[in-house]
Protein backbone atom coordinates (compact mmCIF):
# COMPACT_ATOMS: atom_id res chain seq x y z
CA UNK A 1 0.00 0.00 0.00
CA UNK A 2 1.19 3.46 -0.83
CA UNK A 3 1.42 5.82 2.14
CA UNK A 4 -0.12 8.51 -0.03
CA UNK A 5 -3.46 6.72 0.42
CA UNK A 6 -3.76 8.49 3.76
CA UNK A 7 -3.65 11.77 1.83
CA UNK A 8 -6.55 10.64 -0.36
CA UNK A 9 -8.62 9.78 2.70
CA UNK A 10 -7.72 13.12 4.20
CA UNK A 11 -8.91 14.92 1.05
CA UNK A 12 -12.16 12.94 1.08
CA UNK A 13 -12.86 13.67 4.75
CA UNK A 14 -12.12 17.35 4.22
CA UNK A 15 -14.54 17.50 1.30
CA UNK A 16 -17.27 15.72 3.25
CA UNK A 17 -16.78 18.15 6.12
CA UNK A 18 -17.05 21.11 3.77
CA UNK A 19 -20.31 19.80 2.32
CA UNK A 20 -21.63 19.32 5.84
CA UNK A 21 -20.88 22.91 6.78
CA UNK A 22 -22.85 24.16 3.78
CA UNK A 23 -25.73 21.70 3.77
CA UNK A 24 -26.63 21.06 7.40
CA UNK A 25 -28.65 23.63 9.34
CA UNK A 26 -28.13 22.57 12.93
CA UNK A 27 -25.33 24.69 14.37
CA UNK A 28 -23.93 21.78 16.39
CA UNK A 29 -23.72 19.50 13.35
CA UNK A 30 -22.09 22.32 11.38
CA UNK A 31 -19.58 22.57 14.19
CA UNK A 32 -18.85 18.85 14.08
CA UNK A 33 -18.24 19.10 10.34
CA UNK A 34 -15.70 21.87 10.98
CA UNK A 35 -13.99 19.53 13.44
CA UNK A 36 -13.94 16.87 10.73
CA UNK A 37 -12.19 19.28 8.36
CA UNK A 38 -9.60 20.14 11.00
CA UNK A 39 -8.97 16.46 11.63
CA UNK A 40 -8.57 15.77 7.94
CA UNK A 41 -5.91 18.46 7.79
CA UNK A 42 -4.24 16.86 10.80
CA UNK A 43 -4.11 13.51 9.03
CA UNK A 44 -2.33 15.21 6.13
CA UNK A 45 0.16 16.76 8.53
CA UNK A 46 0.93 13.41 10.14
CA UNK A 47 1.24 11.66 6.77
CA UNK A 48 3.58 14.29 5.37
CA UNK A 49 5.58 14.12 8.57
CA UNK A 50 6.06 10.43 7.93
CA UNK A 51 6.84 10.89 4.23
CA UNK A 52 9.50 13.49 4.99
CA UNK A 53 10.87 11.82 8.09
CA UNK A 54 10.45 15.10 9.94
CA UNK A 55 8.55 15.62 13.19
CA UNK A 56 7.63 19.24 12.46
CA UNK A 57 4.41 18.05 10.86
CA UNK A 58 3.39 16.29 14.04
CA UNK A 59 4.07 19.43 16.06
CA UNK A 60 1.82 21.34 13.66
CA UNK A 61 -0.92 18.73 14.13
CA UNK A 62 -0.51 19.14 17.88
CA UNK A 63 -1.01 22.90 17.61
CA UNK A 64 -4.02 22.37 15.37
CA UNK A 65 -5.56 20.17 18.05
CA UNK A 66 -5.06 22.82 20.73
CA UNK A 67 -6.56 25.55 18.55
CA UNK A 68 -9.46 23.25 17.64
CA UNK A 69 -10.13 22.60 21.31
CA UNK A 70 -10.25 26.37 21.99
CA UNK A 71 -12.52 26.86 19.02
CA UNK A 72 -14.93 24.19 20.25
CA UNK A 73 -15.12 25.73 23.71
CA UNK A 74 -15.88 29.24 22.45
CA UNK A 75 -18.12 28.07 19.62
CA UNK A 76 -20.28 25.89 21.82
CA UNK A 77 -20.57 28.71 24.35
CA UNK A 78 -21.82 30.95 21.53
CA UNK A 79 -24.32 28.28 20.46
CA UNK A 80 -25.62 28.00 24.02
CA UNK A 81 -25.95 31.79 24.25
CA UNK A 82 -27.83 31.98 20.95
CA UNK A 83 -30.04 29.10 22.03
CA UNK A 84 -30.85 30.87 25.27
CA UNK A 85 -32.00 34.03 23.55
CA UNK A 86 -33.65 32.53 20.46
CA UNK A 87 -34.66 29.04 21.61
CA UNK A 88 -33.19 27.48 18.48
CA UNK A 89 -29.91 25.89 17.43
CA UNK A 90 -30.49 26.36 13.73
CA UNK A 91 -28.05 28.54 11.83
CA UNK A 92 -30.92 29.99 9.79
CA UNK A 93 -32.70 31.46 12.78
CA UNK A 94 -29.80 33.67 13.82
CA UNK A 95 -30.49 36.22 11.11
CA UNK A 96 -31.03 39.28 13.25
CA UNK A 97 -28.51 41.38 11.31
CA UNK A 98 -30.32 40.70 8.04
CA UNK A 99 -33.49 42.43 9.07
CA UNK B 1 5.01 11.17 -15.75
CA UNK B 2 5.12 10.10 -12.19
CA UNK B 3 1.88 8.86 -10.74
CA UNK B 4 1.16 9.30 -7.08
CA UNK B 5 3.64 10.54 -4.58
CA UNK B 6 6.45 8.02 -4.51
CA UNK B 7 6.51 7.16 -0.90
CA UNK B 8 7.38 3.51 -0.99
CA UNK B 9 5.31 0.61 0.21
CA UNK B 10 4.09 0.10 3.73
CA UNK B 11 4.01 -3.20 5.52
CA UNK B 12 1.18 -5.59 4.83
CA UNK B 13 -0.63 -5.42 8.19
CA UNK B 14 -0.92 -1.65 7.82
CA UNK B 15 -2.42 -2.08 4.36
CA UNK B 16 -5.04 -4.46 5.74
CA UNK B 17 -5.80 -2.06 8.58
CA UNK B 18 -6.06 0.84 6.15
CA UNK B 19 -8.38 -0.86 3.69
CA UNK B 20 -10.73 -1.94 6.47
CA UNK B 21 -10.79 1.24 8.53
CA UNK B 22 -10.39 3.81 5.75
CA UNK B 23 -13.63 3.08 3.87
CA UNK B 24 -15.46 2.72 7.18
CA UNK B 25 -14.26 6.17 8.25
CA UNK B 26 -15.40 7.72 4.98
CA UNK B 27 -18.75 5.94 5.28
CA UNK B 28 -19.17 7.21 8.84
CA UNK B 29 -18.31 10.75 7.73
CA UNK B 30 -20.90 10.50 4.95
CA UNK B 31 -23.39 9.17 7.47
CA UNK B 32 -22.75 12.27 9.56
CA UNK B 33 -24.17 14.32 6.72
CA UNK B 34 -27.14 12.08 6.09
CA UNK B 35 -28.52 11.17 9.52
CA UNK B 36 -31.24 13.41 10.82
CA UNK B 37 -30.55 13.50 14.53
CA UNK B 38 -27.60 15.46 15.87
CA UNK B 39 -26.84 12.79 18.48
CA UNK B 40 -26.31 10.17 15.77
CA UNK B 41 -24.03 12.58 13.95
CA UNK B 42 -22.00 12.98 17.14
CA UNK B 43 -21.59 9.23 17.55
CA UNK B 44 -20.46 8.80 13.94
CA UNK B 45 -18.08 11.69 14.49
CA UNK B 46 -16.57 9.92 17.51
CA UNK B 47 -16.08 6.86 15.32
CA UNK B 48 -14.18 8.87 12.70
CA UNK B 49 -12.03 10.36 15.46
CA UNK B 50 -11.09 6.94 16.80
CA UNK B 51 -10.20 5.70 13.32
CA UNK B 52 -8.00 8.75 12.83
CA UNK B 53 -6.28 8.03 16.15
CA UNK B 54 -5.51 4.52 14.91
CA UNK B 55 -4.15 5.99 11.68
CA UNK B 56 -1.89 8.31 13.65
CA UNK B 57 -0.52 5.46 15.73
CA UNK B 58 0.02 3.37 12.60
CA UNK B 59 2.02 6.24 11.15
CA UNK B 60 4.51 6.44 14.02
CA UNK B 61 2.72 9.34 15.68
CA UNK B 62 2.08 7.58 18.97
CA UNK B 63 1.75 10.75 21.05
CA UNK B 64 -0.73 12.34 18.65
CA UNK B 65 -2.77 9.15 18.53
CA UNK B 66 -3.15 9.09 22.29
CA UNK B 67 -3.85 12.84 22.40
CA UNK B 68 -6.48 12.38 19.70
CA UNK B 69 -8.30 9.80 21.82
CA UNK B 70 -8.03 11.84 25.00
CA UNK B 71 -8.82 15.27 23.54
CA UNK B 72 -11.25 14.49 20.76
CA UNK B 73 -13.16 11.34 21.62
CA UNK B 74 -12.80 12.21 25.29
CA UNK B 75 -13.17 15.90 25.87
CA UNK B 76 -14.48 17.44 22.65
CA UNK B 77 -17.11 14.81 21.86
CA UNK B 78 -18.23 14.81 25.48
CA UNK B 79 -18.63 18.58 25.26
CA UNK B 80 -20.61 18.20 22.04
CA UNK B 81 -22.95 15.64 23.59
CA UNK B 82 -23.30 17.76 26.71
CA UNK B 83 -24.33 20.78 24.66
CA UNK B 84 -26.72 18.60 22.64
CA UNK B 85 -28.42 17.53 25.85
CA UNK B 86 -28.49 21.14 27.06
CA UNK B 87 -29.91 22.54 23.83
CA UNK B 88 -32.58 19.89 23.83
CA UNK B 89 -33.95 16.89 22.04
CA UNK B 90 -35.79 18.93 19.45
CA UNK B 91 -32.51 20.13 17.95
CA UNK B 92 -32.77 17.55 15.18
CA UNK B 93 -32.23 19.13 11.81
CA UNK B 94 -35.00 20.15 9.54
CA UNK B 95 -33.62 18.69 6.35
CA UNK B 96 -35.52 21.12 4.16
CA UNK B 97 -33.26 23.51 2.35
CA UNK B 98 -33.87 27.15 3.11
CA UNK B 99 -31.84 28.54 0.22
CA UNK B 100 -33.22 27.09 -2.97
CA UNK B 101 -30.80 24.98 -4.98
CA UNK B 102 -28.18 25.09 -2.25
CA UNK B 103 -27.80 21.34 -1.94
CA UNK B 104 -27.15 20.49 -5.61
CA UNK B 105 -24.71 23.38 -5.85
CA UNK B 106 -22.91 22.27 -2.69
CA UNK B 107 -22.65 18.67 -3.88
CA UNK B 108 -21.42 19.72 -7.33
CA UNK B 109 -18.84 22.02 -5.80
CA UNK B 110 -17.76 19.28 -3.42
CA UNK B 111 -17.33 16.76 -6.23
CA UNK B 112 -15.30 19.34 -8.11
CA UNK B 113 -13.16 20.16 -5.10
CA UNK B 114 -12.66 16.53 -4.11
CA UNK B 115 -11.78 15.57 -7.67
CA UNK B 116 -9.32 18.41 -7.84
CA UNK B 117 -7.64 17.37 -4.58
CA UNK B 118 -7.48 13.69 -5.50
CA UNK B 119 -6.18 14.31 -9.02
CA UNK B 120 -3.67 16.79 -7.62
CA UNK B 121 -2.42 14.19 -5.17
CA UNK B 122 -2.42 11.59 -7.91
CA UNK B 123 -0.11 13.65 -10.12
CA UNK B 124 2.07 15.22 -7.47
CA UNK B 125 5.55 14.06 -6.72
CA UNK B 126 7.97 15.12 -4.06
CA UNK B 127 10.80 13.55 -5.97
CA UNK B 128 12.11 11.17 -3.38
CA UNK B 129 11.11 8.14 -1.44
CA UNK B 130 9.42 8.21 1.91
CA UNK B 131 11.93 8.60 4.70
CA UNK B 132 9.88 7.18 7.53
CA UNK B 133 10.09 8.28 11.11
CA UNK B 134 12.29 5.54 12.54
CA UNK B 135 15.32 7.83 12.59
CA UNK B 136 13.43 10.83 13.98
CA UNK B 137 11.73 8.65 16.58
CA UNK B 138 14.92 6.88 17.62
CA UNK B 139 14.74 8.18 21.20
CA UNK B 140 11.01 7.73 21.36
CA UNK B 141 8.23 9.77 19.78
CA UNK B 142 7.30 11.71 22.91
CA UNK B 143 10.91 12.66 23.64
CA UNK B 144 11.54 13.80 20.08
CA UNK B 145 8.33 15.87 20.03
CA UNK B 146 9.18 17.41 23.40
CA UNK B 147 12.63 18.31 22.09
CA UNK B 148 11.04 20.22 19.19
CA UNK B 149 8.21 21.71 21.21
CA UNK B 150 10.42 23.19 23.91
CA UNK B 151 13.20 24.44 21.64
CA UNK B 152 12.07 25.51 18.17
CA UNK B 153 8.39 25.94 19.00
CA UNK B 154 8.63 27.26 22.54
CA UNK B 155 7.20 30.68 21.61
CA UNK B 156 4.15 29.31 19.72
CA UNK B 157 3.69 26.91 22.62
CA UNK B 158 3.43 29.80 25.07
CA UNK B 159 1.11 31.74 22.75
CA UNK B 160 -1.13 28.70 22.50
CA UNK B 161 -1.32 28.48 26.28
CA UNK B 162 -2.48 32.11 26.33
CA UNK B 163 -5.07 31.18 23.70
CA UNK B 164 -6.34 28.33 25.87
CA UNK B 165 -6.76 30.59 28.88
CA UNK B 166 -8.49 33.23 26.76
CA UNK B 167 -10.85 30.61 25.35
CA UNK B 168 -11.71 29.34 28.82
CA UNK B 169 -12.41 32.90 30.01
CA UNK B 170 -14.43 33.64 26.88
CA UNK B 171 -16.56 30.55 27.39
CA UNK B 172 -17.20 31.52 31.00
CA UNK B 173 -18.24 35.05 30.00
CA UNK B 174 -20.48 33.82 27.17
CA UNK B 175 -22.14 31.02 29.07
CA UNK B 176 -22.66 33.01 32.26
CA UNK B 177 -26.31 33.29 33.02
CA UNK B 178 -27.55 36.71 34.07
CA UNK B 179 -30.17 35.97 36.64
CA UNK B 180 -31.33 39.55 36.95
CA UNK B 181 -32.26 39.78 33.29
CA UNK B 182 -34.93 37.09 33.20
CA UNK B 183 -37.13 37.09 36.27
CA UNK B 184 -39.66 34.32 36.56
CA UNK B 185 -43.25 35.47 35.98
CA UNK B 186 -45.39 35.59 39.09
CA UNK B 187 -48.67 33.74 39.45
CA UNK B 188 -50.57 36.99 38.91
CA UNK B 189 -48.73 37.70 35.67
CA UNK B 190 -49.31 34.16 34.43
CA UNK B 191 -53.00 34.54 35.14
CA UNK B 192 -53.17 37.87 33.31
CA UNK B 193 -51.38 36.38 30.34
CA UNK B 194 -53.85 33.55 30.24
CA UNK B 195 -56.97 35.71 30.11
CA UNK B 196 -55.67 38.85 28.37
CA UNK B 197 -53.47 36.95 25.92
CA UNK B 198 -54.02 36.30 22.26
CA UNK B 199 -56.95 33.99 22.72
CA UNK B 200 -59.05 32.48 25.46
CA UNK B 201 -58.36 29.02 24.08
CA UNK B 202 -56.13 28.01 26.93
CA UNK B 203 -57.87 30.02 29.63
CA UNK B 204 -58.96 26.85 31.38
CA UNK B 205 -55.54 25.24 30.97
CA UNK B 206 -54.15 23.19 28.12
CA UNK B 207 -56.20 20.18 27.01
CA UNK B 208 -55.31 16.81 28.44
CA UNK B 209 -54.02 13.98 26.29
CA UNK B 210 -56.33 11.65 24.43
CA UNK B 211 -58.34 9.07 26.29
CA UNK B 212 -59.37 6.17 24.10
CA UNK B 213 -60.95 2.85 24.74
CA UNK B 214 -57.76 0.94 24.05
CA UNK B 215 -55.09 3.44 24.99
CA UNK B 216 -54.78 6.02 27.69
CA UNK B 217 -51.40 7.70 28.00
CA UNK B 218 -49.73 11.08 27.60
CA UNK B 219 -48.26 10.24 24.20
CA UNK B 220 -51.53 10.29 22.21
CA UNK B 221 -53.13 13.61 21.25
CA UNK B 222 -56.73 14.32 22.12
CA UNK B 223 -59.22 14.95 19.32
CA UNK B 224 -60.90 18.29 18.73
CA UNK B 225 -64.64 18.35 17.98
CA UNK B 226 -63.93 18.30 14.26
CA UNK B 227 -61.88 15.12 14.55
CA UNK B 228 -58.41 16.60 14.16
CA UNK B 229 -55.75 16.01 16.83
CA UNK B 230 -55.19 18.84 19.30
CA UNK B 231 -51.50 19.81 19.05
CA UNK B 232 -51.32 21.34 22.52
CA UNK B 233 -52.55 18.19 24.26
CA UNK B 234 -49.15 16.47 23.99
CA UNK B 235 -45.88 17.70 25.46
CA UNK B 236 -43.81 19.42 22.75
CA UNK B 237 -40.60 17.55 23.57
CA UNK B 238 -42.38 14.19 23.23
CA UNK B 239 -43.44 15.28 19.78
CA UNK B 240 -39.93 16.47 18.88
CA UNK B 241 -38.43 13.18 20.02
CA UNK B 242 -40.80 11.28 17.73
CA UNK B 243 -42.41 9.48 20.67
CA UNK B 244 -45.92 10.71 19.95
CA UNK B 245 -48.34 8.00 18.83
CA UNK B 246 -50.73 8.43 15.97
CA UNK B 247 -54.32 8.76 17.17
CA UNK B 248 -55.63 6.97 14.06
CA UNK B 249 -54.79 3.60 15.59
CA UNK B 250 -57.47 4.21 18.19
CA UNK B 251 -59.97 5.88 15.88
CA UNK B 252 -63.42 4.52 16.49
CA UNK B 253 -64.23 3.78 12.83
CA UNK B 254 -60.94 2.00 12.43
CA UNK B 255 -61.43 -0.16 15.52
CA UNK B 256 -64.94 -1.12 14.40
CA UNK B 257 -63.83 -2.34 10.99
CA UNK B 258 -61.08 -4.39 12.56
CA UNK B 259 -63.50 -6.07 14.93
CA UNK B 260 -65.80 -6.88 12.03
CA UNK B 261 -62.95 -8.36 10.07
CA UNK B 262 -62.07 -10.58 12.96
CA UNK B 263 -65.61 -11.86 13.03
Amino acid sequence: MNAANYLYISALLFTIGAVGVVVRRNAIVVFMCIELMLNAANLSFVTFSRINGDLNGQVMAFFTMVVAACEVVVGLAIIVTIYRSRRSASVDDASLLKR
Amino acid sequence: MQLAIEVGQTAKPEAVMFWILGPLAVAAALGMLLVKKAVHSAILMAYVMIVLAIFYIAQDALFLGIVQVVVYTGAVMMLFLFILMLVGVDSSDSLTETIRGLRPIAITAAIGFGGLMVSLLGRASIGRNAVGLSAANADGNVQALAQLLFSTYVWPFEVVSALLITAALGAMVLAHHHHKADFRPTQRQLSINRFRGESLGSAAGLPGPGVYARHNAVDVPALLPDGTPAPTSVNASLEARGDMLDYKKFDLAEVNTKVEEEK
